[in-house]
């Protein structure tokens, strides 16, 4: 067993069992589900929509050189710079570069997940600068040392109580019980690092290949105020954000934000095509974009799997995922989580290594069908399992099944078997769930199934 | 080889093997985004609609100069930034308040000073209460987020129905030059991220008005 296995299985038993945490991630989450139902249920059609989008990522995906290729020219040839990045090291070394060429003092960071995939902050804190996220959520896992909890929530997991107390030993501030208050507390805490911040760095949701824009989704306006203020702003974004036309965002806008957070319209949706403009009266003189490769192409290169490529990160799956509500967010050890990390942590960081977390699901089939974009994730939970068995088989299990084949296939045997299983039965209380029970994996925390005193066979011999 | 080269010749690599129609298996090939999404109704009820949920003040005025006016006693203004504009312009001098004008550059921190922004648009969108701008149009990045209360001008022939109908104005009006911004406002600056309880005005501004001619 593995450490990242090791730590699974530890961390998921331990917050299973605990009931204040699941008490929490329900109560946020049932405020989530009841705003979405709301929200999907004013669509005309909510299935044709997601069909539609579905296609469109399909398109953009499948195309994904012509797109990359157009959506760059165009930033270019407004005075964008483009850098492509093929590990996560190129990336941190190109942002390490622009920012030490600036000679940055501060660093103002709005969220981007593909920052959190490649540890942007602590190679720039290592390098000696000052990053400060400026979501409110990530803000306060950051002053926690913390990763986010959530692509979405970052901070779900935690009290207003917990916030306060981080602020009144982070910040200084008084405590309160309100999160009016607080939220306040951390505005004014991050005013001034806006307007002393030199460079701005941001994520992306959507990369428009037709017009060369990037586009951004958030509630704060913390985005776009780290995309206004300073002088030099980078975006770093992973090569399947993109999407073919300008005018997809009247689908994908809408659709991100109801299955993401059960809104209409997400608060701020932002499109950047280059630095300040001739005429314009401000913005960065410099824009810099990243493209992260970052085995992305590993998995865009698996036909069977590349529709996870697909993904507008809502977070919808997680939210709905019976695993991830009883293990919590931290417990993946992934920077994504839920069904749509477990899908495709194995390409990204290793499938032996990442294997589990394709185990750890009852297979119900939520994440699929509230998936935006028709992303088959619980078929791909099997695709994985059965990928990493072909390439790594586990002798046992080989021999069990060989086993089990020559038993079923000879009814005197089977017939026997049964019997056997019957008489064991019997006496399988006395070790139920103990260390001599064959079984225990199962009946450690279940029983067993009873078998029938008579199979359909002698019932249908007895009664024919 | 460049790092792009590399990347590009991957993604070329691995798309010679197609992949599995999308949406579990079917490609209907249809693109009637409005008739899927909300339905809209009466455009101006279903801004107004929209607006009350998500907390924007939107108003059908007559004269901007008297809805400033009234906000601007009602708040205590002292100090507000805007843009050049046709209706910006006289609106905000008749207030007789001192007036940042940022078009042709100003401070940060002068910005950051002021009580309210006042802009025009681009559009709005009924199916979804949004303000349309641009970095062009409406003064810049800042000014519609960095002070704490975002004022609209807008005139009643901006009220598109939906988000389809405003892509396609972008287009059509930006389509050879885009601005290098363009923001698509659904409300004042909102967060939920302590325990999903909804508070206003997050890191932009608390406020956002909207004056219709
Ligand atoms: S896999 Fe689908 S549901 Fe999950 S985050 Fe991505 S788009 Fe959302």
């Amino acid at each position: 067993m593995n450490a990242f296995v090791r730590g699974f299985k530890e961390d998921a038993t331990r917050l299973a069992g605990d009931l204040r945490h699941r008490g929490l991630i329900q109560a946020a989450l049932n405020k989530y589900y009841g705003a979405r139902d709301v929200k999907k249920s004013k669509y005309q059609s909510w299935e044709d929509a997601r069909q539609a989008a579905a296609e469109i990522k399909w398109e953009a995906i499948n195309t994904l050189d012509k797109c990359l290729v157009d959506f760059t020219a165009k930033l270019e040839a407004r005075g964008t710079r483009v850098h492509w990045a093929g590990t996560a090291e190129q990336a941190r070394a190109i942002v390490l570069n622009i920012v030490r060429e600036k000679k940055a003092r501060s660093i103002i960071k709005s969220k981007a997940m593909t920052s959190e995939e490649i540890r942007l902050n602590d190679a720039l804190e290592h390098a000696g600068f000052e990053v400060v996220e400026s979501d409110l959520g990530e803000y306060i896992v950051q002053l926690r040392k913390q990763a986010p909890y959530h692509i979405v929530f970052p901070a779900m997991h935690l009290t207003r109580g917990e916030i306060s107390e981080l602020f009144e030993r982070e910040l200084g501030s008084a405590p309160t019980d309100s999160p009016e208050e607080l939220t306040m507390i951390a505005r004014r805490a991050l005013r001034s690092k806006y307007i002393a911040a030199d460079i701005g760095i941001t994520g992306a949701n959507f990369a428009i290949a037709e017009t060369g824009m990037i586009s951004i989704t958030e509630n704060e306006g913390n985005a776009r105020l780290t995309a206004a203020l300073p002088k030099t702003v980078i975006t770093l974004l992973g090569i399947e954000k993109v999407l073919p036309r300008l005018e997809d965002l009247a689908l994908f806008l809408p659709m991100l934000a109801t299955a993401g957070a059960g809104q209409t319209l997400t608060c701020y949706n932002t499109l950047y095509g280059g630095p300040r403009q001739p005429g314009e009266c401000d913005g960065p003189e410099e824009y810099h974009v990243l493209l992260l490769d970052n085995k992305r192409t590993h998995l865009l290169a698996d036909a069977e799997q590349r529709d996870a490529l697909h993904c507008i990160r809502c977070g919808a799956c997680l939210n709905v995922c019976p695993i991830y509500k009883n293990v919590g967010g931290h417990t993946y050890g992934t920077t994504y989580s839920g069904p749509i990390g477990s899908v495709i942590t194995p390409h990204l960081r290793g499938l032996q290594e990442w294997k589990h977390l394709s185990d750890a699901s009852s297979l119900c089939g939520a994440c699929t069908e509230t998936c935006p974009v028709k992303i088959n994730l619980h078929h791909h939970l099997l695709h994985n399992r059965r990928n990493a068995v072909r390439q790594n088989p586990v002798w046992w299990e080989k021999l069990a099944f060989i086993g089990f084949a020559f038993i079923v296939n000879r009814p005197v045997l089977y017939d026997i078997g049964k019997k056997l299983a019957r008489i064991g039965q019997l006496f399988h209380p006395l070790i139920k769930g103990s260390p001599l029970d064959p079984a225990r994996a199962w009946t450690k925390t279940r029983d067993l199934p009873e078998l029938a005193e008579k199979s359909f066979h002698e019932l249908w011999r007895e009664r024919r | 080889m460049s790092e792009r080269e590399a990347i590009l010749g991957r993604v070329r690599e691995a798309l010679r093997i197609p992949a599995p129609l999308p949406g579990h298996g079917e490609r209907k090939g249809s693109r009637e985004f409005s008739r899927w999404l909300p339905p809209v109704g009466d455009s101006l009820e279903a801004f107004r609609a929209a607006s009350a949920e998500l907390r924007t003040d939107f108003r059908l005025v007559d004269s901007p100069e008297a809805a400033l006016a009234e906000l601007r006693a009602a708040e205590g203004w002292k100090k507000i930034a805007t843009h050049r504009g046709e209706l910006t312009t006289p609106a905000c001098a008749s207030l007789g308040l001192p007036v940042l004008t940022v078009d042709s550059g100003y401070d940060v921190q002068d910005l950051e000073a002021c009580d309210a922004g006042v802009t025009e648009c681009d559009a709005l969108v009924a199916q979804t209460g949004t303000v349309v701008l641009t970095s062009r149009q409406a003064g810049g990045r800042a000014l519609s987020v960095l002070p704490p209360h975002h004022v609209v001008l807008a005139r009643r022939a901006q009220l598109l129905p939906d988000l389809p109908a405003a892509f396609a104005l972008l287009k059509e009006r930006y389509g050879a030059n885009y601005p290098s911004m363009i923001a698509l406002i659904t409300g004042p600056s909102r967060t939920g991220d302590i325990e999903r309880i909804l508070v206003l005005g997050a890191h932009g501004p608390k406020k956002l008005t909207i004056f219709c001619l």
